[in-house]
């Protein structure tokens, strides 16, 4: 499980690059992140990451899709244009979370 | 400062080039609550992941995009070995419904979306729906008793062109 240092902190991340701490997390990270598999950052991004991050923070595990549109009111089709064809993951990674582990 | 080290991090491969093209098609022949699933809970999965995903209905699977039993789709226990229970007692007056009812109550507490919810879902993901022409000839339906997602109703040669390279999952 590597540490790396980015922006000059030490960041937890699992063996496919998903942060392993979601406390590690701020938005300049985020842009980081985002920038890493090629997506910017626009204030609907964030509201999607917030959402995501607090649904995390109390259930203790990432909300699916299903679920970021059900209780977090994000259409689905809209979450596939703000992280185009894996947007569950995508997310996730941005987010700073792990992948979600539900089914539906 | 961090530019070098922050290169050294992982970064997940969503758009792994070996998922680029890869195409998934599921045809749903059977109309019972139990059987309706598995096709609607995979197709979900496989759009999540970037993968091109057709359902093509037909048969009882009809039953799924019928917009007259969509939304009340039953589970049968006569006959089905996984209730461990005597097909007997499960052909009983009434054992449909009560399996349906506690089968229902046990998806909502997973959070599993009802028929109807779960093909919006797929649909607003990018997902194909296709009606089988014959079935609908046979059952006399048209595209307006159908699931407004349903793009069209084809013919099995149309489904030939459709599935051309795709893995097929027979349900």
């Amino acid at each position: 499980m590597p540490v790396v240092t980015i922006q000059g902190r030490d960041i937890h991340l699992d063996d496919e690059g998903f942060l392993t701490v979601p406390s590690e997390w701020d938005e300049a990270l985020a842009a980081e992140l985002a920038a890493n598999i090629g997506l910017e950052l626009t204030p609907r991004h964030l509201e999607v990451l917030a959402f995501a991050r607090a649904d995390q923070a109390e259930q203790g595990e990432t909300p699916t899709l299903r679920r970021m549109q059900a209780v977090g009111g994000f259409p689905t089709k809209e979450l596939f244009q703000l992280f185009p064809k894996k947007p569950a993951k995508k997310l996730s990674y941005v987010a700073g979370l792990q992948k979600p582990v539900g089914c539906v | 400062m961090s530019a070098t080290e922050a290169l050294s991090a992982p970064v997940p491969s969503f758009d792994d080039d070996d998922d680029g093209d890869r195409k998934l098609v599921m045809i749903c022949s059977k109309g019972s609550l139990d059987m309706a699933y598995p096709g609607l809970v995979l197709a979900n999965a496989a759009l999540g992941e970037g993968i091109e995903t057709h359902l093509f209905f037909t048969f009882w699977g009809f039953d799924i995009i019928n917009k007259k039993t969509m939304g009340a789709l039953k589970f049968t226990p006569v006959g089905n070995p996984a209730t461990h229970m005597p097909t007997m007692i499960m052909g009983l007056p009434g054992m449909t419904s009560f399996a349906t009812h506690m089968m229902k109550k046990q998806m909502e507490g997973l959070d599993i979306p009802e028929v109807p919810e779960f093909l919006e879902l797929i649909t607003a993901a990018g997902g194909h729906l296709w009606a089988c022409r014959m079935s609908a000839d046979m059952m006399h339906l048209t595209q307006d008793d159908l699931y407004e997602g349903v793009e069209d109703i084809i013919s099995a040669t149309d489904f030939m062109e459709i599935s051309a390279g795709a893995q097929t999952i027979f349900i």
